[in-house]
């Protein structure tokens, strides 16, 4: 399985980024976080699924109640994703002025 | 230390914005996209057309050692206007990537440095998402390292 991709779907969704987003600062049971939705609760549990699925939420039993939190160090990674696009474009850039350098000295 | 080259590519969305700041006067730096000769040097592609000028159109197209093509592209200019702004479709070819519209914004800093936005809009966030998750080290990248074996062989 490709978890990167599965991971940048994840994000893909509006509602999964929000979840996200309110889940930045504090780690809720999933009724709390379908109270801040207007999506119903199977929705949101799906929302859940997926986000835990791809490793982005992790849970955890407080007692008979199960809190998600955010995973930093999968959100770190999905930060870094972009890494190779840039790297690529850096280099080729990088190129672009080398050859550009020289142009100008040899005329 | 500061990165020279920066994409932002935000969540849900089809486009990708790439700034890059080069140390080269404005006119050398559009130069670059604008001769057939000098973009062969830094893309690593063989230029088989290209007409810079309103409604022009250009093909790019890179062969691996063995002569076989590895990477063809071509699009159209819609825009442009030198030293400033080129506006121009890019479609790689025998791919699922679709037509992507790139538009290309020159701008001087002070007589010895420039910079480049480039700004990628895809057919669909698929579109742009697979894009990004094309393993770079193939395709695009081969050809790169090619002229990078071939220049340092040069040497």
């Amino acid at each position: 399985m490709n978890l990167r991709r599965d991971v940048f779907q994840a994000l893909a969704d509006p509602t999964r980024r929000a979840i996200l987003l309110l889940l930045a600062s504090q780690s809720l049971t999933a009724g709390a976080i379908a109270a801040n939705f207007d999506t119903a609760r199977p929705t949101v549990s799906k929302h859940l699924q997926i986000l835990t699925e791809c490793e982005l939420l992790e849970q955890q039993q407080n007692g008979r109640e199960i809190h998600y939190h955010i995973s930093a160090t999968k959100m770190k990674e999905v930060a870094d994703f972009i890494e190779p696009f840039r790297n690529m474009w850096d280099d080729r850039f990088n190129k672009l002025e080398t050859v550009m350098k020289k142009y100008k000295t040899n005329k | 230390m500061e990165r020279k080259t920066k994409v932002n590519a935000e969540a849900g969305k089809q486009d990708i914005l790439i700034t890059r700041e080069f140390d080269l006067p404005l006119e050398l730096l559009f130069k670059a996209y604008a001769e057939a000769g000098i973009i062969e040097q830094w893309m690593g592609t063989k230029v088989l057309k290209l007409e810079s000028k309103k409604h022009g159109g250009y093909q790019f197209e890179t062969s691996d050692a063995n002569g076989n093509v590895v990477f063809k592209a071509n699009g159209v200019i819609h825009e442009f206007v030198p030293d400033r702004k080129i506006t121009r479709t890019f479609e790689m070819e025998h791919t699922p990537f679709g037509v992507q519209l790139e538009i290309y914004e020159f701008e001087e800093l002070t007589d010895s440095t420039s910079t480049l936005s480039m700004h990628v809009v895809y057919e669909s966030v698929t579109q742009r998402d697979q894009l990004l998750k094309l393993p770079f080290a193939q395709g695009l990248n081969m050809a790169h390292n090619r002229l990078q074996d071939i220049v340092s062989k040069m040497k």
